[in-house]
């Protein structure tokens, strides 16, 4: 009977899904943040960035870096409010994406903007407030991506969620670092620090219990 | 009986867009986020395959040849024509680099009009067929320093700003030059809408000493690689001071004016602590937020070219308008 047949067609494919889905977010977040990083290199080594492509590739992924982390901060509001705990297993991933664009957008500043000029770099991040920090904030990711390895977490105990409330400052100072560098146009950094502030306002319980 | 039969590339009027909406179309595509890989693909210069929003019967905006008298020999290594007609700092037609030549393509620079006028004693105005006709034309080769710290070498093609500021004849209380762009909300998005134009005043003024101005060096452009200018880069007029940050070289001006005070420039407005009057290249002083002391040329080759180089005090001018400044603290006047 082809109706029956169908429904349980249907049916073991809602369950396959459903088993799966972490699986298959996870496949989508990585589709959606590798290949454009590395679409935006394939189009840079074929000089199809336009006449600089050294700006593009770094505000490229300077943006892309703070879009994965506000995505990061906005997965575990979405799965309270709509009870789908699922969700919480894919904010590693989206927080070490983050934190490689973070690299590349710096490693792009040392081997395309200063090209290798040590003493250039480090003055750079020193001087500049901007990028000083820019830099403190790619340490803070930096400290968390390595202590996101399941058997460190393990070892840290309750140490590692007071670590990892660092994100919340890595956010405040990577939305300082994008308002500072513009020149005169601050319409987007000023949404973005508006839906930085946003994301922290969601969470102001566990912040004022910090102070208490 | 009347029967209103519509062809079928009548539009009717919810089909079109928007100006304002068509005119930021760019701007809304970047905004769709990182998310859209056609957000990466609409920041190349270039149409891509990706690129939904061009179409072959958009406008072009056309350059004509020049005449006129070639640069000498230069050893100089030329930045290609296609770049930089395509990486332009011109916020009237958008803050991003890219912009410009996307949102400039229908800009309409014939009839044009430009008036020199102040402390003259024969105020006059040039139409558009003046700019080519009314002054011998000459090619020169100059290094253009943008303050944010890359660099190109442009072939331009145009006539000494002293040439045209004599023709006006001066008087003694002229002391200063005031430049103005083109204010035309209708024509220049970023002047219409804030988010296009970076929170900019506009029109874009600038200015000048009235020594400065009358230095050989400083240069009126109406074409670069002998045809005339393009929309993006400040058609049909713009100034060229190769010893200052590009900002002073203001783009598709309709005003000169000699005036005793020193004028208000725009950047200057904007951020005074970040650009000054003078705003000569100095690599002794460096920009609140970056350094001033090395620059990234750019000529040919892409993301690997190894072009960082030393900036030169004055762009490497100094001894035709070092002379201007020596009772100067260029450090306070910067």
């Amino acid at each position: 009977m082809p109706a029956i047949a169908t429904t349980s067609n249907k049916g073991s494919f809602k369950i396959v899904f459903l088993r799966n889905r972490v699986l298959l977010l996870k496949i989508a977040i990585h589709l959606l943040a590798f290949l454009p990083l590395l679409g935006l290199y394939l189009l840079a080594f074929t000089e199809q960035l336009g006449a600089d492509p050294v700006e593009e590739v770094i505000h490229f992924t300077g943006i892309g870096g703070f879009n994965l982390l506000l995505i990061s901060l906005l997965i575990t509001p979405i799965a309270k409010k709509y009870r789908q705990g699922y969700l919480l297993q894919t904010r590693r991933l989206l927080g070490l994406y983050s934190f490689t664009y973070a690299m590349f957008h710096l490693l792009n500043f040392l081997a395309f903007e200063v090209q290798f000029d040590l003493e250039l770099f480090f003055a750079e991040i020193l001087d500049r407030p901007y990028i000083t920090v820019g830099m403190a904030a790619l340490i803070i990711l930096f400290s968390l991506a390595v202590t996101s390895i399941t058997s460190i977490r393990r070892k840290m105990g309750k140490k590692w969620q007071k670590l990892h409330n660092g994100v919340y400052l890595a956010l405040l100072l990577v939305a300082l670092h994008f308002f500072w560098s513009v020149k005169s146009d601050i319409v987007e950094p000023m949404i973005y620090v508006a839906m930085a502030l946003f994301l922290l306002s969601l969470r102001k319980d566990k912040i004022k219990r910090w102070f208490k | 009986m009347l029967i209103k039969t519509k062809k079928s590339y009548q539009l009717s009027e919810q089909q079109v867009t928007d100006e304002a909406v068509y005119h930021s179309r760019r701007e809304l595509l970047k905004k769709l986020g990182y998310l859209g890989a056609g957000s990466l693909l609409a920041q190349s210069a270039n149409a891509s395959p990706l690129d939904f929003f061009s179409s072959k019967e958009e406008q072009v905006f056309q350059r004509q040849a020049l005449k006129y008298r070639p640069s000498e020999k230069s050893s100089q290594i030329l930045t290609p024509e296609a770049k930089i007609t395509s990486h332009n700092n011109f916020y009237e037609f958008g803050t991003s680099k890219s912009d410009p030549v996307e949102n400039a393509q229908a800009f309409n620079v014939n009839p044009w009009q430009l008036t020199i006028s102040g402390q003259v004693d024969k105020p006059y105005t040039l139409g558009y067929d003046d700019l080519f006709q009314r002054f011998q034309l000459e090619e020169r080769i100059y290094r253009l320093r943008c303050v944010e710290a890359w660099s190109m070498v442009v072939p331009w093609v145009g006539f000494s700003l002293a040439e045209l500021i004599k023709k006006a004849a001066p008087n003694s209380r002229a002391k200063y030059v005031a430049f103005e762009t083109l204010y035309d909300p209708k024509q220049m998005p970023g002047q219409e809408n804030r988010r296009i134009g970076g929170g900019v005043q506009y029109p874009y003024v600038e200015g000048l000493r009235i020594d400065e101005a009358m230095n050989p060096l400083t240069f009126m452009s109406v074409g670069l690689y002998g045809k005339t200018l393009p929309a993006q880069n400040g058609a049909p007029i713009r100034l060229v001071v190769p010893w200052k940050y590009g900002f002073k070289s203001i783009k598709s001006i309709v005003s000169i004016k000699l005036v005793e005070q020193k004028p208000p420039t725009t950047w200057n407005i904007l951020a005074d602590k970040e650009y000054g009057f003078y705003a000569n290249v100095n690599p002794e002083v460096d920009h609140p937020r970056w350094s001033q002391a090395s620059e990234r040329r750019i000529t040919t080759g892409g993301l690997f070219a190894r072009n960082r180089i030393a900036t030169l005090p004055f762009n490497g001018y100094g001894e035709d308008v070092a002379q201007l400044y020596k009772n100067m603290d260029l450090r306070k006047n910067y």
